[in-house]
């Protein structure tokens, strides 16, 4: 055991079966870190079941932001069985493991040299519990992992006035009355904790900053919300699937406050369709779904496309084919994003790779839907989706509203005094950036008709050759029109220094284990960057090019078994990839498997390395 | 429901577009565009106050015949797409017009949840028990063991039946009718949209191309014989069928006539019933949403104002942040 004390970083880990409060365990450890001026980054992991099943959130706590996990555990905190099978050779020498001896022999789990086994008597505790508050055992049952928040905190030295106050953040209004019975479970895990005096000799310290800037702890779901909210959407609709439906959940729970319609669906083919004919109307409409519903809403979108309909569709990636893996993280619908629907449908294809891009892109993508009127695809991952961080406040400052060519009411009643009007509007018409003036469903003078067929300017089926390339030519300019639109700071990123070795090609939630994994690197003698792809289609030609062009290794990261970025890379390009580094585990890369991974490549010159660690 | 305040009269003719209908000579579509350009013309409801939306199919091309703004979206699409509009902007008139593989067959799950939202708009379906534009295979209401001429052998498939599904669903009006009984039809299609709430009209018509067995001439034609002969299609309602809920808090008379209304669909009979079946008043979908959301009642979701002059989201996000803050 070393005799040095690491302070501020801290990987820390509880599990258990699903339906027994491991999230609500990580959701308060996180809150009490983050009230003490901490960075946390929470990893959900859990099955597809309700009740029972394996899951468990690993916390990685730090003094700074961080953007990833790490593999070693220093300390796992179990309170029931299964869990410790799992996880307890991860944990790292020096480290501990806190255990129910009711239940868990730590001489059977295989744990590595240095790691201290922490009998918690959890019955016993809980008895206690239960006269101390005298409330029936049952009762104060439920607290068990609340008294194992308590045992954990107390392992490394946490001041426990923050834990008070995140229970009181997170019990509030009716439910006050829960703070100080389970403030009383944490005293007693720390109670414990003292007793058994193991804390001192654990060499893992949490200290309160005193700078304590404004942060908000927050999961990706609530994140899109937020930027669709701000954006002034105010109609959603969705049907239920794992992980999108938390994102509509919880803004079913705010839409009173903001007037929005949020409606359930019988199916994801519906979803879009409504969302569609919403839009029709002027309103900002979206809807949210993964893997298996967007697949489903293939032909609204290229209804949207052909009727250059603004829309925002959200897909929150999992492990895929099929169902796949329902709960876990992957990056696999790139190709099928970038080419959804039969035919050449125009789209814009986002893929935002922070929590602050979640928020940015959601907010930006209701702009670039109405600037250039066709749907907006955007990408985001389970990882992200479901991870509890701490982050900083959202900057609001630079977002404004542009709903592109709209033609107002007293627009529409000049041109119907103009003596070519013939009570209709040419809504699809011909201009020189490919985009029309577009007036609403219900608008006085607007009338015009929308087909899923070929159309003329006011929207009548016509299957004129001539009508037919000039209508292909103008839906397809738009995106010419878009590229040149959107800021290129929102298209791709370079991190690190500007001309490294190695370039790191990312997209997606990857972004966050390359981002800390590149001063490691850099620090260790290699000379690597890191590119972020954020705008998929269209797809910026030039800026990538020239970027990759200069690095001598070029390395695809990404979280799907073909390098589907790498294709599209290659496609727009011809730039091939040297190597990948590929995962498919449906578990995210940590930033522990990113420095060893991007080094092994470099060093080894492997063509192509498939990660596997994690569970 | 939209009025007229112009003051000008809008007759039927005002609600037709230039353009000319593809289809062939003898359709019964025709039949039923008229008819619900003249239930608009009798309402006075303003053109652009009305969305008409169709799927695909000979009917869903309605509303390019159509001079209000005209939806034509995917097969068995009409009905979500139409529900969006009609959420987003509860004041317009939303018709939706389809065929009956496009409701029944293709789009049978959203005909059947339509009726658990009761979204203020109307449904025609045009039931001419083929797939006219795909040349004349069986619709999901052509019966079992009935062979139309394209058919190489029998159909094999049982028909559904619209009707009482919809009542089942929750449609709070249900009504057939006949695309040449043009009286009847824009009769029926006028209350249809004048009810608030989720209304249906299947309307039985000929498809002079690939319907052989169900012509214009055997929907013409009297059955029976001597004084018992009458003609095929007639009107329940003129028999004294009444199928309105007169007071919908009266649980008993509620089900009463809705066990009546689902007795006199399922009875067999030689001759064909047209007529309102099922009619009653229910909370629409958004009546249901005001007193969970009451901004949705104060304007329409499409009419709420999104930024400032300068371009400034008007959405404040300053209480919801307080969940997550931690400083």
């Amino acid at each position: 055991m070393t005799n040095t004390e690491t302070v501020n970083h801290f990987s820390w880990t509880i599990g258990g079966p699903q339906g027994t409060g491991v999230d609500s365990s990580a959701i308060l450890f996180v809150r009490a870190c983050a009230l003490a001026g901490l960075y946390c980054y929470g990893k959900r992991e859990y099955e597809s079941t309700i009740k029972g099943g394996h899951s468990y959130t690993n916390v990685r706590v730090s003094e700074t932001f961080i953007n990833s996990h790490v593999d070693p555990i220093h300390l796992f905190t179990a309170y029931e069985k299964t869990a410790p099978l799992v996880h307890a050779p991860a944990i790292t020498p020096g480290g501990a493991l806190i255990y129910d001896p009711k239940v868990t022999d730590p001489a059977q789990l295989g744990l590595q040299n240095g790691v201290s086994a922490i009998a918690i008597p959890y019955d016993e505790l809980l008895n206690e519990l239960a006269a101390e508050l005298n409330q029936p055992l049952a009762k104060v049952m439920i607290m068990k992992n609340t008294l194992a928040v308590g045992a954990s905190l107390a392992m490394v030295k946490f001041d426990p006035q923050y834990v008070e106050a995140a229970l009181k953040g997170i019990f509030t209004d009716r439910k006050a009355a829960l703070v100080p019975m389970n403030m009383r479970a944490v005293e007693k895990g720390y109670e414990a904790i003292e007793k058994l005096g193991v804390a001192a000799n654990f060499p893992y310290r949490l200290e309160a900053r005193p700078d304590n800037p404004e942060r908000l702890v927050m999961s990706g779901t609530s994140a899109v919300a937020l930027g669709k909210v701000k954006a002034g959407c105010k109609f959603q609709t969705y049907y239920p699937i794992t992980p999108a439906s938390d994102e509509s959940v919880y803004l079913e729970s705010i839409a009173a406050e903001f007037g929005m319609n949020v409606v359930q669906c019988e199916d994801e083919i519906a979803s879009a369709c409504m969302a569609v004919g919403a839009a029709l109307t002027g309103v900002r409409a979206a809807t949210s779904t993964s893997c298996p519903g967007f697949g489903l809403m293939a032909e609204g979108i290229g209804w949207a496309s052909m009727n250059e309909v603004p829309v925002v569709i959200v897909d929150y990636q999992r492990g895929t084919p099929a169902t796949g893996l329902p709960t876990r993280h992957e990056q696999a619908d790139l190709l099928f994003t970038a080419f959804i629907s039969h035919g050449t449908p125009q789209r814009i294809v986002v893929a935002p790779g922070t929590m602050a891009e979640y928020f940015e892109d959601a907010f930006n993508a209701f702009n670039y839907a109405e600037q250039y009127q066709m749907p907006v695809l955007m990408l985001t991952d389970k990882c992200l989706a479901n991870n509890t961080m701490t982050i900083h406040p959202f900057d609001e400052s630079k977002l404004v509203i542009n709903r592109g060519k709209l033609v107002s009411d007293e627009e529409l009643a000049r041109l119907s005094q103009q003596p070519e009007y013939q009570g209709v509007f040419k809504r699809y018409a011909f201009s020189e950036d490919g985009v029309s003036p577009r007036s609403f469903v219900g608008q006085e003078h607007g009338i015009h008709w929308n087909a899923g067929d070929e159309h003329s300017e006011i929207g009548h089926i016509w299957e004129d050759p001539e009508n037919r390339i000039k209508m292909m030519q103008k839906r397809q300019k738009k995106l010419e029109t878009a590229l040149k639109g959107i800021p290129q700071d929102k298209q791709f990123k370079l991190y690190g220094p500007e001309n490294a070795e190695c370039t790191v090609v990312v997209w997606g939630s990857t972004l966050g284990p390359l981002l800390d994994a590149l001063p490691i690197l850099n620090s260790d003698g290699l000379s690597v960057n890191v590119l972020q792809l954020r705008l998929m289609v269209p797809f910026p030609v030039d800026g990538v090019s020239q970027i990759l062009n200069r690095a001598k290794i070029k390395v695809g990261f990404e979280m799907n078994n073909t390098g589907q970025l790498a294709k599209l890379i290659r496609m727009e390009t011809g730039i091939a990839m040297d190597h990948m580094i590929l995962k498919y585990t449906g578990r995210p890369v940590s930033e522990t498997e990113a420095v060893a991974a991007v080094r092994d490549v470099m060093k080894q010159q492997v063509k192509e390395v498939v990660l596997h660690y994690g569970y | 429901m939209a009025t007229n305040v112009q003051n000008k009269p809008l007759t039927a003719r005002d609600y037709k577009s230039d353009l000319l209908s593809d289809w062939c000579p003898g359709c019964g579509d025709f039949g039923i565009v008229a008819a619900l350009q003249g239930a608009l013309a009798e309402l006075q409801i303003p053109q652009h106050r009305v969305a008409v939306v169709g799927g695909v199919g000979c009917s869903s091309k309605s509303p390019h015949l159509m001079q209000t703004y005209g939806i034509h979206t995917l097969h068995g699409r009409p009905v979500p797409f139409a529900l969006g509009v009609a959420l987003a902007n509860p004041d317009l008139t939303v018709v939706v017009t389809g065929g009956d593989g496009d409701g029944y067959g293709i789009g049978s799950g959203h005909f059947m949840n339509a009726g658990r939202r009761n979204v203020d708009m109307t449904y025609l379906v045009y039931n001419n028990e083929v797939y006219g534009l795909t040349k004349g295979q069986a619709s999901p209401t052509l019966a079992y063991g009935q062979q139309t001429k394209s058919l190489p052998v029998p159909n094999v498939q049982e028909r559904v039946d619209p009707l009482s599904l919809a009542i089942c669903s929750g449609y709070t009006f249900v009504a057939r009718s006949y695309a040449y009984n043009k009286k009847h039809l824009t009769e029926t299609i006028k209350r249809a949209i004048q009810h608030p709430g989720m209304a249906i009209v299947d309307i039985l018509q000929p498809c002079p191309t690939y319907n052989d067995l169900h012509t214009k001439e055997w929907y013409d034609q009297s059955i029976g014989v001597g004084a018992t002969q009458t003609p095929r299609v007639y009107d329940i309602e003129a028999e004294g069928y009444c199928g309105k809920v007169n007071n919908p808090k009266d649980a008993a008379e509620w089900e009463r006539k809705e066990i009546a209304a689902l007795t006199k669909i399922r009875t067999p009979e030689d001759r064909i019933a047209v007529g309102v079946y099922w009619e009653v008043i229910k909370p629409t979908f958004m009546e249901r949403l005001y007193p969970l959301n009451p901004q949705l009642k104060e304007r329409a979701v499409c009419l709420a104002p999104l930024a400032d002059n300068a371009g400034k989201p008007l959405a404040n996000l300053g209480n919801v942040y307080e969940e997550f803050r931690v400083s």
